[in-house]
């Protein structure tokens, strides 16, 4: 049975991404877990996060998780979701915060003054609710989803990478961000796929099933155009 | 773009959805998971459960409940009634809730919504704000009130959300005390301060009895969310017929 580990750092609520991979893929063995062997010996392994980017890599730190993680990045489909995203990143203007450096790039707040739609109109930080995710490039955990279909965020932050190569998805809000980013086996969202619905279930449905090539591990995404903010 | 929300609002007691008029002459309305699924269906683009159980044996009844709808409906779900510590808040998060919403306890104990915004960060922490029309102010004011609406604090309602947002909540769910359970559409004077003066998402509340209302809520009261209840418990209108409504009135939604 293929295994599934959703990794547990103790920074809140896992039961939504266990249970709605759970329900996309009843074939999989999903474990919520906080134990690096179960990291290490799971096939897949899902790579979640909320609440602040720093207590989140403290917390991580502190269980003895850094490197099962970093490990399984490499190595294996992985998939970060919301600050899980985050963290795949060098550096977060949040609590200037190191992070794990697997993607280059920063992380930066959405800024004050640039929260003006094409209207006129202020928008709120958190940037919270359902926006349309434009896929940048082809990639097997878009399969079968729309290109701007909608997906649940909720987020104060987003990635700013270095290379736009890496840029699998993007949103506006109001000037275009990375949503979705990745490069090999490694794939990280920052919306929440298992509160996205429909959408969302498709995408943690091809997860599940994903495949990466060898010829990509260290190759970028085909066909990539990237967007830069 | 980013969609406006709607979202339903379902009152829980004794592990059931109940609805009733303000309180009273509560009557069964079917099993949470079944209401959950049929507004997931309809387009709903969250849920908010309100917890109106009196008891704190019942209380626990609520965890079963989230458990049991986020195990089958993959949109975000927020849970409030009666949360008083950030063990509570912890509990709701672990059961399956992705927001909690604080009311009473925001006013007794703010520090409450500071430490759980630093513990499980401010994207799941919604204060609830109850505010009624400070009579005759001129200009308009609003007062927070507590207890279901029952007891004046005498805190200024806007300064009052400003204060929330400084201590770390994501979002305030914003219910006019006067519009509630009346039907004739939500204080958009009194959504619009709110939503100008905060840099946080703000849910409109209280009032609907239309499918207008839910428009003029965003467009006049610059909410960006509106929620409801009976227009959607009693069949009147479905989410869906909501978002093509306001779709017509050129509101960005999600179908």
């Amino acid at each position: 049975m293929s295994s599934i580990a959703v990794v547990d750092y103790g920074m809140g609520n896992l039961r939504s991404v266990a249970k709605a991979i759970e329900h996309v893929a009843p074939q999989c063995d999903v474990v919520v877990t906080a134990d690096s062997e179960v990291v290490r010996r799971a096939e897949r392994v899902v790579f979640p996060g909320q609440g602040a980017m720093r207590d989140c890599m403290r917390e991580m730190d502190a269980r003895g998780l850094r490197s099962a993680v970093l490990e399984a990045a490499r190595e294996k489909p992985f998939l970060g979701i919301c600050i899980g995203l985050q963290m795949l990143f060098d550096f977060s203007e949040e609590g200037n915060t190191p992070g794990l450096g697997l993607l280059p790039g920063r992380v930066r707040r959405f800024p004050p003054n640039e929260m003006i739609d094409s209207l006129g109109n202020k928008l709120k930080v958190p940037h919270m609710g359902w926006n349309e995710v434009h896929q940048a490039a082809g990639h097997p955990l878009w399969d079968g989803i729309t290109d701007a279909s909608r997906f649940y965020f909720v987020h104060s932050y987003f990635a700013e990478p270095a290379q736009s190569d890496i840029v699998a998805g993007y949103s506006l809000y109001p000037f275009p961000f990375t949503c979705a980013a990745g490069r090999g086996n490694l794939f990280a969202v920052q919306f929440h796929p298992e509160k996205s619905h429909e959408a969302g279930l498709k995408l943690l449905a091809n997860f599940a099933a994903w495949q990466p090539q060898r010829e990509n591990d260290t190759g970028d995404i085909p066909g990539s155009r990237g967007v830069t903010a | 773009m980013l969609a406006k929300r709607i979202i339903p609002c379902l009152d829980v007691t004794a592990g059931r959805v109940v609805k009733g008029v303000r309180f009273v002459e509560l009557r069964d309305a079917g099993d949470p998971v079944e209401i959950a699924k049929r507004y997931d269906d309809q387009g709903a683009d969250e849920l908010t459960f309100l917890d109106i159980t009196a008891s704190s044996d019942e209380r626990d009844l609520i965890l079963n409940i989230v458990e049991a709808v986020a195990a089958q409906v993959f949109i975000p779900m927020t849970v409030g009634g009666g949360v008083r510590s950030v063990e509570d808040v912890r509990r709701l998060l672990n059961a399956g809730a992705d927001k909690v919403s604080i009311n009473t306890a925001a006013v007794q104990n703010p520090q409450l919504v500071r430490d759980a915004a630093d513990r499980y960060g401010a994207q799941c922490i919604v204060v609830a704000v109850d505010a009624k029309r400070v009579p005759d102010a001129s200009p308009l004011r609003w007062e927070v009130f507590t207890h279901g609406g029952r007891r004046a604090t005498g805190l200024d309602a806007v300064d009052w959300g400003r204060k929330m947002q400084a201590l770390g909540a994501g979002e305030i769910l914003l219910t006019s005390m006067d519009r509630d359970g009346t039907r004739q559409g939500f204080d958009l004077e009194l959504t619009r301060a709110f939503s100008d003066a905060l840099d946080v998402p703000v849910i409109a509340s209280g009032g609907v009895g239309s499918l207008e209302h839910l428009a003029q809520g965003v467009l006049q009261g610059h909410a960006d969310a509106v929620l409801a209840a009976s227009i959607f418990h009693y069949g009147e209108f479905t989410v869906r017929q909501a978002k093509q409504h306001m779709a017509r009135e050129g509101i960005e939604v999600r179908f």
